[in-house]
Protein backbone atom coordinates (compact mmCIF):
# COMPACT_ATOMS: atom_id res chain seq x y z
CA UNK A 1 0.00 0.00 0.00
CA UNK A 2 3.49 2.33 1.01
CA UNK A 3 4.22 2.27 -2.95
CA UNK A 4 1.64 1.61 -5.52
CA UNK A 5 4.27 1.65 -8.42
CA UNK A 6 6.41 -1.10 -6.69
CA UNK A 7 3.56 -3.14 -5.72
CA UNK A 8 1.80 -3.43 -9.04
CA UNK A 9 5.24 -4.41 -10.47
CA UNK A 10 5.96 -7.20 -8.07
CA UNK A 11 2.17 -8.22 -8.51
CA UNK A 12 3.14 -7.85 -12.07
CA UNK A 13 5.87 -10.37 -11.99
CA UNK A 14 4.60 -12.68 -9.54
CA UNK A 15 1.21 -12.74 -12.52
CA UNK A 16 3.90 -13.75 -14.95
CA UNK A 17 5.75 -16.41 -12.43
CA UNK A 18 2.45 -17.74 -12.66
CA UNK A 19 1.42 -17.41 -15.93
CA UNK A 20 4.96 -19.37 -16.82
CA UNK A 21 4.26 -22.07 -14.30
CA UNK A 22 0.65 -22.79 -16.21
CA UNK A 23 2.06 -22.55 -19.11
CA UNK A 24 4.86 -25.02 -18.17
CA UNK A 25 2.53 -27.50 -16.57
CA UNK A 26 0.35 -27.56 -20.34
CA UNK A 27 3.30 -28.81 -21.62
CA UNK A 28 4.36 -31.26 -19.04
CA UNK A 29 0.55 -32.79 -19.65
CA UNK A 30 1.04 -32.63 -22.94
CA UNK A 31 4.34 -34.10 -23.46
CA UNK A 32 3.64 -36.61 -20.71
CA UNK A 33 -0.01 -37.68 -20.94
CA UNK A 34 -1.33 -36.48 -24.50
CA UNK A 35 1.27 -37.44 -26.24
CA UNK A 36 0.32 -41.15 -25.87
CA UNK A 37 -2.82 -40.88 -28.06
CA UNK A 38 -1.11 -38.95 -30.70
CA UNK A 39 -1.46 -40.48 -34.38
CA UNK A 40 1.28 -42.95 -35.07
CA UNK A 41 1.05 -42.63 -38.85
CA UNK A 42 4.04 -41.81 -40.54
CA UNK A 43 4.62 -38.09 -41.07
CA UNK A 44 4.52 -36.28 -43.94
CA UNK A 45 7.94 -36.60 -45.07
CA UNK A 46 7.87 -40.77 -44.34
CA UNK A 47 5.00 -40.95 -46.03
CA UNK A 48 6.54 -39.31 -49.07
CA UNK A 49 9.71 -40.97 -49.01
CA UNK A 50 7.53 -44.32 -49.15
CA UNK A 51 5.46 -43.71 -52.11
CA UNK A 52 8.16 -41.79 -54.18
CA UNK A 53 10.69 -44.32 -53.49
CA UNK A 54 13.45 -42.83 -51.80
CA UNK A 55 12.91 -44.86 -47.74
CA UNK A 56 15.53 -46.82 -48.62
CA UNK A 57 18.09 -44.27 -48.21
CA UNK A 58 17.17 -43.36 -44.77
CA UNK A 59 20.21 -44.36 -42.13
CA UNK A 60 20.06 -45.85 -38.70
CA UNK A 61 20.14 -42.69 -36.28
CA UNK A 62 23.89 -42.61 -34.73
CA UNK A 63 22.09 -42.76 -31.61
CA UNK A 64 19.42 -45.04 -31.76
CA UNK A 65 20.45 -46.91 -29.19
CA UNK A 66 20.17 -43.90 -26.15
CA UNK A 67 18.03 -44.07 -23.54
CA UNK A 68 15.09 -41.90 -24.70
CA UNK A 69 15.51 -42.48 -28.28
CA UNK A 70 12.48 -42.64 -30.03
CA UNK A 71 10.78 -40.77 -26.95
CA UNK A 72 10.91 -44.07 -25.24
CA UNK A 73 12.60 -44.16 -21.71
CA UNK A 74 14.83 -47.17 -22.06
CA UNK A 75 13.95 -50.27 -19.80
CA UNK A 76 10.53 -48.74 -18.74
CA UNK A 77 8.05 -51.09 -20.34
CA UNK A 78 4.80 -49.95 -19.86
CA UNK A 79 4.46 -47.78 -23.04
CA UNK A 80 2.13 -45.38 -21.34
CA UNK A 81 4.68 -44.31 -19.10
CA UNK A 82 7.80 -45.22 -20.77
CA UNK A 83 6.50 -42.41 -23.55
CA UNK A 84 5.29 -39.95 -20.69
CA UNK A 85 8.34 -39.98 -19.10
CA UNK A 86 10.73 -39.40 -22.35
CA UNK A 87 8.08 -36.59 -22.90
CA UNK A 88 8.34 -34.84 -19.33
CA UNK A 89 12.46 -35.16 -19.74
CA UNK A 90 12.25 -33.65 -22.89
CA UNK A 91 10.04 -30.84 -21.72
CA UNK A 92 12.18 -29.76 -18.88
CA UNK A 93 15.70 -29.77 -20.66
CA UNK A 94 14.22 -28.09 -23.66
CA UNK A 95 12.91 -24.95 -21.13
CA UNK A 96 16.52 -25.52 -19.27
CA UNK A 97 18.31 -24.92 -22.52
CA UNK A 98 16.48 -22.22 -24.41
CA UNK A 99 15.38 -20.37 -21.27
CA UNK A 100 19.37 -20.01 -20.51
CA UNK A 101 20.44 -19.19 -23.85
CA UNK A 102 17.85 -16.40 -24.02
CA UNK A 103 18.76 -15.15 -20.40
CA UNK A 104 22.03 -15.17 -21.74
CA UNK A 105 21.53 -12.96 -24.47
CA UNK A 106 18.98 -10.63 -23.40
CA UNK A 107 19.18 -7.08 -22.79
CA UNK A 108 20.60 -6.48 -19.48
CA UNK A 109 19.39 -3.61 -17.00
CA UNK A 110 15.29 -3.80 -18.40
CA UNK A 111 13.82 -1.96 -20.41
CA UNK A 112 15.16 1.32 -22.39
CA UNK A 113 13.66 3.97 -19.90
CA UNK A 114 15.33 1.90 -16.47
CA UNK A 115 18.74 2.58 -18.50
CA UNK A 116 18.13 6.43 -18.83
CA UNK A 117 18.14 6.74 -14.88
CA UNK A 118 21.63 6.42 -13.87
CA UNK A 119 22.72 8.81 -16.68
CA UNK A 120 20.04 11.43 -15.16
CA UNK A 121 21.68 10.42 -11.51
CA UNK A 122 25.20 10.74 -13.03
CA UNK A 123 24.75 14.16 -14.62
CA UNK A 124 24.90 16.03 -11.27
CA UNK A 125 27.95 14.14 -10.05
CA UNK A 126 29.89 14.83 -13.04
CA UNK B 1 9.31 -33.63 -41.45
CA UNK B 2 12.61 -34.57 -39.62
CA UNK B 3 14.94 -35.01 -42.37
CA UNK B 4 17.18 -38.62 -41.25
CA UNK B 5 20.20 -39.06 -42.43
CA UNK B 6 20.80 -40.80 -45.48
CA UNK B 7 17.95 -38.75 -47.69
CA UNK B 8 20.03 -35.72 -48.71
CA UNK B 9 24.34 -36.11 -49.50
CA UNK B 10 27.31 -35.26 -46.89
CA UNK B 11 28.47 -32.29 -49.31
CA UNK B 12 24.73 -30.45 -49.12
CA UNK B 13 24.25 -31.63 -45.48
CA UNK B 14 27.40 -30.19 -44.39
CA UNK B 15 27.25 -27.10 -46.41
CA UNK B 16 23.45 -26.75 -45.04
CA UNK B 17 25.22 -27.35 -41.39
CA UNK B 18 27.43 -24.10 -42.16
CA UNK B 19 24.38 -22.10 -42.98
CA UNK B 20 22.75 -23.14 -39.87
CA UNK B 21 25.97 -21.98 -38.19
CA UNK B 22 25.80 -18.87 -39.24
CA UNK B 23 22.04 -18.28 -39.06
CA UNK B 24 21.93 -19.11 -35.56
CA UNK B 25 24.38 -16.53 -35.26
CA UNK B 26 22.25 -14.02 -36.58
CA UNK B 27 19.60 -15.13 -34.52
CA UNK B 28 21.39 -15.17 -31.11
CA UNK B 29 22.66 -11.23 -32.22
CA UNK B 30 18.98 -10.50 -33.33
CA UNK B 31 16.85 -12.20 -30.06
CA UNK B 32 19.28 -9.75 -28.12
CA UNK B 33 17.23 -7.07 -29.27
CA UNK B 34 13.62 -8.63 -29.08
CA UNK B 35 14.45 -10.21 -25.66
CA UNK B 36 14.93 -8.80 -21.78
CA UNK B 37 14.59 -9.71 -18.44
CA UNK B 38 10.89 -10.34 -18.84
CA UNK B 39 10.38 -12.29 -21.39
CA UNK B 40 13.54 -14.24 -21.64
CA UNK B 41 12.25 -16.73 -19.38
CA UNK B 42 9.27 -16.64 -21.80
CA UNK B 43 11.69 -18.24 -24.71
CA UNK B 44 11.89 -21.33 -22.01
CA UNK B 45 8.35 -21.46 -22.02
CA UNK B 46 7.79 -21.14 -26.46
CA UNK B 47 10.41 -24.01 -26.84
CA UNK B 48 9.55 -26.40 -24.30
CA UNK B 49 5.93 -26.04 -25.58
CA UNK B 50 6.90 -26.63 -29.17
CA UNK B 51 8.77 -29.60 -28.26
CA UNK B 52 5.23 -31.10 -26.40
CA UNK B 53 3.28 -29.95 -29.38
CA UNK B 54 5.71 -31.64 -31.70
CA UNK B 55 5.15 -35.21 -29.67
CA UNK B 56 1.59 -34.54 -31.05
CA UNK B 57 1.00 -35.86 -34.03
CA UNK B 58 -2.08 -35.52 -35.96
CA UNK B 59 -3.71 -37.59 -38.77
CA UNK B 60 -3.79 -35.99 -41.80
CA UNK B 61 -5.68 -39.15 -44.14
CA UNK B 62 -4.42 -42.05 -46.14
CA UNK B 63 -2.42 -43.00 -43.37
CA UNK B 64 -0.33 -40.27 -42.92
CA UNK B 65 0.03 -37.57 -39.57
CA UNK B 66 1.43 -34.31 -39.28
CA UNK B 67 2.96 -32.30 -36.24
CA UNK B 68 3.50 -28.64 -35.31
CA UNK B 69 6.96 -27.45 -36.14
CA UNK B 70 6.11 -24.00 -34.02
CA UNK B 71 8.66 -21.93 -36.56
CA UNK B 72 5.20 -19.24 -36.83
CA UNK B 73 3.77 -19.64 -33.25
CA UNK B 74 7.34 -18.64 -31.48
CA UNK B 75 7.83 -16.04 -33.86
CA UNK B 76 4.58 -14.47 -33.34
CA UNK B 77 4.75 -14.66 -29.26
CA UNK B 78 8.47 -14.18 -28.55
CA UNK B 79 9.90 -12.75 -32.19
CA UNK B 80 11.37 -13.99 -35.24
CA UNK B 81 15.08 -14.30 -33.82
CA UNK B 82 14.16 -15.45 -30.62
CA UNK B 83 11.78 -17.84 -32.41
CA UNK B 84 13.76 -19.66 -34.65
CA UNK B 85 16.44 -19.97 -32.16
CA UNK B 86 14.23 -21.68 -29.46
CA UNK B 87 12.90 -23.68 -32.06
CA UNK B 88 16.50 -24.60 -32.89
CA UNK B 89 16.70 -25.68 -28.96
CA UNK B 90 14.11 -28.56 -30.03
CA UNK B 91 15.61 -29.31 -32.76
CA UNK B 92 19.04 -29.98 -30.70
CA UNK B 93 17.22 -31.89 -28.27
CA UNK B 94 15.26 -34.20 -30.34
CA UNK B 95 18.43 -35.20 -32.38
CA UNK B 96 20.75 -35.29 -29.25
CA UNK B 97 18.51 -37.26 -27.16
CA UNK B 98 15.52 -38.40 -28.62
CA UNK B 99 17.37 -39.78 -32.37
CA UNK B 100 15.01 -37.68 -34.01
CA UNK B 101 16.26 -36.18 -37.15
CA UNK B 102 19.64 -37.47 -38.47
CA UNK B 103 23.00 -35.87 -36.46
CA UNK B 104 24.04 -35.39 -40.45
CA UNK B 105 20.74 -33.74 -41.41
CA UNK B 106 20.71 -31.03 -38.54
CA UNK B 107 21.56 -28.01 -40.26
CA UNK B 108 19.03 -28.68 -43.01
CA UNK B 109 16.52 -29.60 -40.10
CA UNK B 110 17.15 -26.27 -38.39
CA UNK B 111 16.70 -24.58 -41.77
CA UNK B 112 13.61 -25.81 -43.03
CA UNK B 113 11.97 -25.87 -39.46
CA UNK B 114 13.68 -23.17 -37.49
CA UNK B 115 14.54 -20.90 -40.14
CA UNK B 116 12.32 -20.89 -42.84
CA UNK B 117 8.81 -21.29 -41.14
CA UNK B 118 9.94 -18.46 -38.26
CA UNK B 119 11.21 -16.71 -41.26
CA UNK B 120 8.02 -17.26 -43.69
CA UNK B 121 5.54 -17.46 -40.66
CA UNK B 122 6.28 -14.27 -39.09
CA UNK B 123 6.73 -12.15 -42.74
CA UNK B 124 3.12 -13.45 -43.34
CA UNK B 125 1.94 -12.98 -40.12
CA UNK B 126 3.69 -9.42 -40.47
CA UNK B 127 1.44 -8.99 -44.19
CA UNK B 128 -1.98 -10.37 -43.15
CA UNK B 129 -1.79 -8.28 -39.51
CA UNK B 130 -1.61 -5.05 -41.69
CA UNK B 131 -4.27 -6.03 -43.81
CA UNK B 132 -6.85 -6.57 -40.84
CA UNK B 133 -8.18 -4.22 -38.57
CA UNK B 134 -5.42 -2.90 -35.71
CA UNK B 135 -7.19 -4.86 -32.94
CA UNK B 136 -5.87 -8.12 -30.72
CA UNK B 137 -8.43 -10.23 -32.24
CA UNK B 138 -6.56 -9.68 -35.65
CA UNK B 139 -3.83 -11.19 -33.82
CA UNK B 140 -4.15 -14.64 -33.76
CA UNK B 141 -5.91 -14.98 -36.86
CA UNK B 142 -2.66 -13.58 -39.02
CA UNK B 143 -0.85 -15.97 -36.53
CA UNK B 144 -2.28 -18.75 -37.75
CA UNK B 145 -2.06 -18.17 -41.52
CA UNK B 146 1.45 -17.36 -41.03
CA UNK B 147 1.79 -20.70 -39.58
CA UNK B 148 -0.47 -22.54 -42.65
CA UNK B 149 1.97 -20.40 -45.00
CA UNK B 150 5.08 -21.93 -43.48
CA UNK B 151 4.39 -25.51 -43.69
CA UNK B 152 4.22 -25.76 -47.78
CA UNK B 153 7.00 -23.52 -47.76
CA UNK B 154 9.06 -25.48 -45.59
CA UNK B 155 8.54 -28.37 -47.78
CA UNK B 156 9.19 -26.73 -51.02
CA UNK B 157 12.59 -25.42 -49.13
CA UNK B 158 13.08 -29.64 -48.32
CA UNK B 159 12.32 -30.58 -52.48
CA UNK B 160 15.45 -27.98 -53.16
CA UNK B 161 17.21 -29.71 -50.89
CA UNK B 162 16.50 -32.99 -52.53
CA UNK B 163 17.02 -31.24 -55.96
CA UNK B 164 20.96 -30.05 -54.98
CA UNK B 165 22.22 -33.15 -53.04
CA UNK B 166 19.11 -35.90 -53.29
CA UNK B 167 20.75 -39.78 -52.78
CA UNK B 168 18.06 -41.31 -55.17
CA UNK B 169 17.27 -40.06 -58.45
CA UNK B 170 13.63 -39.44 -58.79
CA UNK B 171 11.48 -37.17 -60.91
CA UNK B 172 11.42 -34.22 -58.73
CA UNK B 173 8.29 -33.13 -60.14
CA UNK B 174 6.12 -35.75 -58.04
CA UNK B 175 8.58 -35.45 -54.90
CA UNK B 176 7.65 -31.38 -55.00
CA UNK B 177 3.38 -32.24 -55.57
CA UNK B 178 3.69 -34.81 -53.03
CA UNK B 179 5.39 -33.01 -50.58
CA UNK B 180 3.22 -29.69 -50.99
CA UNK B 181 0.04 -31.76 -51.43
CA UNK B 182 0.58 -33.34 -47.99
CA UNK B 183 2.04 -30.40 -46.09
CA UNK B 184 -0.49 -27.87 -47.23
CA UNK B 185 -3.06 -30.72 -44.94
CA UNK B 186 -0.39 -30.31 -42.23
CA UNK B 187 -0.60 -26.47 -42.63
CA UNK B 188 -4.25 -26.17 -41.75
CA UNK B 189 -3.01 -28.29 -38.19
CA UNK B 190 -0.43 -25.92 -37.64
CA UNK B 191 -2.25 -23.09 -38.81
CA UNK B 192 -4.96 -23.86 -36.41
CA UNK B 193 -3.23 -24.51 -33.18
CA UNK B 194 -0.88 -21.76 -33.65
CA UNK B 195 -4.06 -19.51 -33.98
CA UNK B 196 -5.54 -20.99 -30.68
CA UNK B 197 -2.06 -20.86 -29.24
CA UNK B 198 -1.64 -16.93 -29.99
CA UNK B 199 -5.25 -16.64 -29.20
CA UNK B 200 -5.04 -18.24 -25.51
CA UNK B 201 -2.17 -16.46 -24.38
CA UNK B 202 -3.51 -13.02 -25.77
CA UNK B 203 -6.98 -13.72 -23.20
CA UNK B 204 -4.97 -13.58 -20.43
CA UNK B 205 -1.01 -11.49 -21.12
CA UNK B 206 -1.30 -9.69 -24.03
CA UNK B 207 1.76 -7.82 -23.07
CA UNK B 208 3.83 -11.12 -22.92
CA UNK B 209 3.43 -12.24 -27.17
CA UNK B 210 5.82 -10.07 -29.33
CA UNK B 211 3.01 -9.65 -32.35
CA UNK B 212 1.07 -7.68 -30.11
CA UNK B 213 2.77 -5.10 -29.00
CA UNK B 214 2.32 -2.41 -31.04
CA UNK B 215 -1.20 -2.78 -30.26
CA UNK B 216 -1.16 -2.38 -26.95
CA UNK B 217 -1.44 1.04 -24.90
CA UNK B 218 2.60 2.04 -23.60
CA UNK B 219 3.33 -0.02 -20.41
CA UNK B 220 3.73 2.10 -17.79
CA UNK B 221 -0.08 3.03 -19.01
CA UNK B 222 -1.36 -0.38 -18.28
CA UNK B 223 0.60 -0.54 -15.18
CA UNK B 224 -0.77 1.73 -13.41
CA UNK B 225 -4.46 1.83 -14.24
CA UNK B 226 -5.00 -1.32 -11.72
CA UNK B 227 -3.58 0.37 -8.98
CA UNK B 228 -5.74 3.92 -9.61
CA UNK B 229 -8.83 1.61 -9.65
CA UNK B 230 -7.57 0.04 -6.04
CA UNK B 231 -7.20 3.41 -4.71
CA UNK B 232 -10.50 4.10 -5.56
Amino acid sequence: MSTPAAEVSTGRSRRTKLFLLAGLLVALVLAGVISYYASADPDGLTKVSEDEGFAASEEAHDLEDSPLAGYETKDVDNERLSGGMAGVIGVGITFVVAGGVALAVRRRGGSADDRADPVESDAPRA
Amino acid sequence: MHVPDGFIDAPTSVAAGGVALIGVAACLRGARRELDERTAPMAGLVAAFVFAVQMLNFPVGAGTSGHLMGGALAAVLIGPWSGALAVTVVLLVQALLFADGGLSALGINVILMAFVTSAVGYATFRLVAGLLPRRLPSVPMAAGIGAFVSVPVAALVFVGFYAIGGTTDLSLGAVASAMIGVHLLIGIGEGVITALTVGSVIAVRPDLVYGARDLLPAQQLELRRPATEEAV
